[in-house]
């Protein structure tokens, strides 16, 4: 059987990343692991509690050699517009997690509201990364 | 490390029109947002995304006024109010020249929202955005957005 173990998200700043995650979010680190041999290359995991099965990566955009300037800048630069891909969570009940995470400075780019599957909103990272949080409501199989 | 690009501002200001929308907002209120002049705003905004804040924040309420009609058995004139938008007679003809037909036309021509329930509205929102096209709004300055 094949599973999903873990995804992956680029960040302009870890330690602002990691900041976001684990203090603002609740998520543990997994894995937080430098190489000074490979150019301070920082492998970086963090996950919700409970889930140890599942893990995000936070991934610094690499350059040259491996990625040319002008792609790491292109990454960047949609990033930070906000189009660089949805990380999708859920939550026992998302008006609660809603004022819990807006009390710890988290901005959100919609609060939340009701839809056919559940209660959703959505927030940025501190990257621009979009997130969408929701309460899964159980649907009758079509 | 990379530096955090300017856009990012930018997207904050987006964000803005995203999450208050309901409010009567404006470009002033976006562009204080980026922490930018309201014409180098403007400018940089259009460069990065397009279009226009005044259309973006536009298409955002109309987009999810368009949501409404195809998911909701609101009236129109709830619907209006619901994103922020005070008149229904230039949310009508505003609606109409964007998506080329009536609130009530472009609400007959969809399907039970049961059959679309599954799909994350985010990402039904996305998809259902009005291209870019010649507002009327445009040409006049931006200053009533609530109108």
């Amino acid at each position: 059987m094949i599973k999903l173990s873990t995804a992956q998200l680029w960040v302009h700043d870890q330690d602002a990343a990691l900041d976001f995650w684990t203090r603002k979010i609740g998520f543990e680190v997994r894995e937080d692991v430098t190489v000074p041999e490979m150019g301070n290359f920082r492998w970086l995991t963090v996950g919700p509690v409970g889930q140890p099965d599942i893990a995000v990566v936070l991934m610094a955009i690499p350059g040259p050699p491996m990625i040319d300037a002008g792609t790491q800048g292109e990454i960047a630069n949609l990033m930070g517009k906000g189009f660089a891909g949805t990380l999708f969570l859920t939550t026992e009940d998302c008006q609660a997690s809603y004022e819990e995470l807006s009390s710890r400075g988290v901005e959100f780019t919609e609060k939340p509201e009701e839809r056919p599957y559940g209660i959703d909103c959505g927030f940025r990272d501190p990257s621009g990364n979009s997130v969408r949080l929701t309460q899964v409501r159980q649907m009758a199989t079509v | 490390m990379v530096a955090v690009p300017p856009v990012r501002h930018l997207t904050k200001a987006k964000d803005l029109a995203d999450a208050r929308y309901v409010e009567p907002i404006t470009v002033d209120d976006m562009a204080r947002a980026a922490g930018l002049s309201r014409a180098h705003f403007s400018r940089e905004f259009r460069r990065a995304f397009g279009e226009s804040p005044h259309q973006y924040l536009l298409t955002r309420r109309l987009e999810r006024a368009a949501a409404m009609l195809r998911s909701t058995d609101r009236s129109v004139a709830d619907i209006c109010m619901l994103v922020g938008l005070e008149s229904v007679g230039s949310f009508t003809s505003s609606f109409t020249r964007t998506f080329g037909e009536s609130p009530t036309a472009y609400r007959r021509r969809y399907p039970d929202p049961m059959v679309y329930a599954r799909v994350p509205t985010c990402v039904l929102r996305a998809y259902s955005r009005p291209q870019r096209s010649t507002f009327g709004e445009d040409a006049a300055p931006t200053a009533d957005l609530a109108s």
